[in-house]
C-alpha cells in the first residue's frame, strides 16, 4: 500500500491498531527467559528476509517466479512477537529507503503483512504442530500460512483501500481481483518458506520456534492448545453471525444460476416446475434424460422429501420459522456453527475410538 | 544492474546523502519526522477531485530542495515502484467514472481520469516527502527520534540491527547468486531443488554470526534501552524550521494563495 491509497483517518487507525500489537509482543518479549538473546537473532532474520527477498525463485512448470514476504517463515522461527517486531523493522526500512509503502501507509502494511503472517501464523502453527514437528507438517504450515495470511492481507488492503474512498472500484469487483491474485502469490511464498523451515529443521532443528523439544514445546508460547481452540471457535461464531447477516440476501452461486434461467432463486416443484425445466429442455442436448425428471414421479418425490425437511428442520432456509429475520439469519449461522463442531468433535471421537481398537487388537 | 546491486548502492547513497553538511540535516530529527508526517496527511486529505490543490502542495518540496541542496536524479527512479503500484488501483477510475466534467480542445475530460491524477500526483509528492526526510536525517538519527517520541529500546535495537546487517546480507546474497548463476547459466531463478539449501545454510551460518556480534557489543556496555537516550533538544535553529515548514504547508493547504495571485495578473 502507498500513501496516496489511504486517506489519514485510514492511516491513523491502522497505525493505533499496529501500535497496539508492538507494544503487546514488546511485553510478551521482555517476560521470555532468552529475550536478550532473541535481540541478535532478530536482527538477522529480518536483514536476511530483507536479503532474500531480492532473489527471484524460479516457479516449477509455470517460466515465471516469486519471492518471499516473511511473516510465516519468522513466525516459525522466531515465535509471532519477536517475529512481528522483526517485520516492522523490515517495513520501515522497506519504505523509507526503497520507497516500497510510504509512512502514513505503514500502519496499514504493518497490520497486513506483519500482523496477519506473524499473529494467525502463530495460531497455524500451534495447531499444525501440536503432536511434534515434521516435514509434512512444516510443509502443511508454509502453504496453509502463507495462503491464509495472504488472502486476509489482502481483504484488509481492500477494505482499507475503500474506506479511504481513493477508488471508483465497487467492493465485490475489487475483492475479486485482489484475493485470486495472492492466493497464487501465497501459495509460492508457502512453497518457498516450506524449502527453507525443512532444511533448517533437518539441519538445526532447535532454531525452529518449539525448539524440537517435545517437552518444553509449549512454554515459550503465551497461547496454549486449549486457549487456541476457543479463540477459532469465537472466531467461527462471530463468521457465522455477523456475516450471514450480509450473505444470506444474495443468492449463493447455485441460486444465482437458477436465477438468471428461471428468474426465481428456487425452482417451484408444484406449480412451475414442468414450464421451468421444459424451458432448459429446449436447450439441452440429452432429451430423453431431462424427460425423464419431468415425469410425475419425481415431483411426488419432490414434494415428499420437502416435507420431510421442513418437519425435521429446525431453522428451514437459515432462518426461525416463519420468520424472515435478520436476527434468525444470524443465529441459523451460530447454530449451523455448533452442528458442524458437534458433527466433527464426535467423528474425530469415533476415529480415535477405532484406532484404540485396532491398537489393543494389534497388542 | 541488478536488484542487489541496487540495493547495495542505494542504502550507501542515503547514508552518504545523510552525512553531508548542511542546514537540513543539522535540523532535529524529530522536527524534520513531524514535518513529514503532517504534510503527507495534508497532502493524503485533499478531495480527489482537486487535482490543483495537490500541485500546490510541490512549494513546500522544492523549498526543501532548495535548503537542503537535494539532488533529484536519484528520487525520480524511486518514483517507478509507487507509480506502477497507484497505477493498478487508479486505472480502474477513469474506466467505471465516465462523467464527463470538462473539455480541453476535443478530449473530454472525466470524473475518473481527474481522480486518478489527483492519485498520482499525491503518490509521487508523498514519496518524494519521505526520500527528503530520510536523505537529510539518515537512519541513526531517525532512531534517535523514534527513542525522543518513547519507541521502547528493543524495537529501535531490532530495526538498526536490521539496518546494519542488511549490507552485509545483500553482499552475501550477491556472492551466492553469482556463483550459483555462474553454474547454472541461462536460468531465470534459483531452481526449487536448491531454494532450502541455499538460504537456509546462509541462515544458519548468520545466526550463530549474529550472536557472537551482540555478545561484544554487550561486552562493550551496550544496552538497547539506553543507547539512544542522547540528548537531543529543540534549540532555536529546530524551532524556527518546525514553524517556518508548519506554516507554509498549513498555507498552501487551505489558503487558495496561488489563485489570489493568478487573479492579480488575469484580472489587471
Amino acid at each position: 500500500m502507498a500513501d496516496a491509497l489511504v486517506s489519514p483517518a485510514v492511516g491513523i487507525t491502522m497505525y493505533a491498531m499496529s501500535g497496539m500489537a508492538a507494544v503487546y509482543s514488546i511485553k510478551k518479549l521482555r517476560q521470555e527467559p532468552d529475550f536478550k538473546k532473541k535481540i541478535p537473532t532478530m536482527g538477522v532474520m529480518g536483514a536476511m528476509v530483507f536479503a532474500t527477498q531480492m532473489i527471484n525463485f524460479t516457479i516449477p512448470g509455470t517460466g515465471s517466479s516469486g519471492h518471499l514476504c516473511g511473516g510465516i517463515l519468522l513466525t516459525g522461527l522466531l515465535g509471532p512477537y519477536a517475529g512481528f517486531l522483526s517485520m516492522i523493522g523490515v517495513l520501515l526500512i522497506q519504505c523509507l529507503f526503497f520507497a516500497d509503502g510510504g509512512l502514513l501507509a505503514l500502519g496499514g502494511n504493518i497490520f497486513n503483512m506483519a500482523f496477519y503472517g506473524c499473529f494467525f501464523g502463530a495460531l497455524i502453527w500451534k495447531i499444525v504442530m501440536q503432536n511434534g514437528i515434521s516435514k509434512r507438517k512444516i510443509t502443511l504450515y508454509s502453504i496453509l500460512g502463507s495462503v491464509i495470511t495472504l488472502q486476509l492481507g489482502a481483504f484488509s488492503v481492500t477494505i482499507q483501500t475503500l474506506c479511504s474512498g481513493v477508488t471508483e472500484l465497487p467492493f465485490k469487483m475489487f475483492l475479486s481481483l485482489m484475493l485470486p491474485i495472492h492466493l497464487a502469490i501465497g501459495f509460492v511464498e508457502g512453497l518457498i518458506t516450506m524449502a527453507i523451515l525443512n532444511f533448517i529443521y533437518a539441519a538445526r532443528p532447535e532454531l525452529l520456534w518449539s525448539d524440537g523439544h517435545e517437552e518444553n514445546k509449549y512454554i515459550r508460547s503465551g497461547l496454549s492448545y486449549k486457549k487456541t481452540m476457543i479463540i477459532f471457535t469465537c472466531v467461527f461464531f462471530v463468521i457465522a453471525g455477523f456475516v450471514s447477516l450480509i450473505a444470506s440476501k444474495q443468492p449463493d452461486g447455485l441460486e444465482w444460476s437458477i436465477k438468471k434461467i428461471t428468474g426465481n432463486t428456487e425452482i417451484n416443484a408444484k406449480t412451475d416446475s414442468k414450464n421451468d425445466l421444459d424451458y432448459d429442455l429446449k436447450n439441452d442436448v440429452n432429451d430423453d434424460l431431462n424427460s425423464s425428471l419431468i415425469t410425475g414421479t419425481k415431483t411426488d418425490i419432490y414434494e415428499n422429501s420437502e416435507k420431510i425437511q421442513q418437519k425435521t428442520s429446525l431453522l428451514p432456509d437459515y432462518n426461525f420459522k416463519n420468520s424472515d429475520s435478520d436476527l434468525g439469519t444470524s443465529v441459523s449461522g451460530i447454530v449451523g456453527c455448533m452442528i458442524v463442531i458437534i458433527f466433527l468433535t464426535i467423528t474425530g471421537f469415533l476415529i480415535k475410538l477405532s484406532k484404540k481398537g485396532k491398537h489393543k487388537l494389534n497388542e | 544492474m541488478n536488484k542487489i546491486d541496487y540495493a547495495i548502492m542505494e542504502i550507501h547513497h542515503l547514508d552518504h546523502e545523510a552525512k553531508k553538511e548542511n542546514i537540513l540535516t543539522r535540523i532535529n530529527p524529530l522536527a524534520k519526522l513531524i514535518i513529514t508526517f503532517l504534510y503527507i496527511i495534508l497532502l493524503t486529505s485533499i478531495d480527489r477531485y482537486k487535482p490543483q490543490q495537490c500541485i500546490y502542495m510541490c512549494i513546500y518540496l522544492i523549498l526543501i530542495k532548495i535548503i537542503g541542496e537535494i539532488s533529484m536524479k536519484k528520487c525520480i527512479k524511486r518514483l517507478k515502484v509507487i507509480f506502477t503500484i497507484v497505477l493498478v488501483i487508479g486505472i480502474a477510475n477513469p474506466i467505471i467514472n465516465r462523467n464527463i466534467v470538462a473539455q480541453i480542445g476535443k478530449i473530454p475530460i472525466s470524473s475518473g481520469m481527474i481522480s486518478m491524477t489527483t492519485l498520482m500526483i499525491k503518490g509521487c509528492f508523498a514519496i518524494i516527502a519521505s526520500y527528503f526526510f530520510i536523505i537529510t536525517t539518515g537512519m541513526e538519527n531517525f532512531c534517535v527520534a523514534l527513542r525522543m517520541i518513547h519507541i521502547p529500546g528493543v524495537l529501535i535495537t531490532v530495526i538498526l540491527l536490521i539496518y546494519r546487517y542488511i549490507i552485509v546480507f545483500l553482499k552475501e546474497v550477491q556472492r551466492i547468486w553469482t556463483a550459483y548463476s555462474m553454474r547454472a547459466p541461462n536460468q531465470k531463478g534459483v531452481n526449487f531443488k536448491a531454494w532450502g539449501s541455499m538460504i537456509g545454510s546462509l541462515m544458519i551460518r548468520s545466526i550463530d554470526k549474529a550472536g557472537n556480534v551482540y555478545d561484544s557489543m554487550e561486552l562493550r556496555g551496550f544496552n538497547p534501552d539506553t543507547f539512544f537516550d542522547k540528548k537531543n533538544g529543540f534549540c532555536e535553529i529546530d524551532l524556527i524550521y518546525f514553524i517556518f515548514s508548519a506554516a507554509v504547508i498549513v498555507v498552501i493547504r487551505y489558503i487558495n494563495i496561488f489563485e489570489m495571485i493568478g487573479n492579480v495578473f488575469v484580472f489587471q
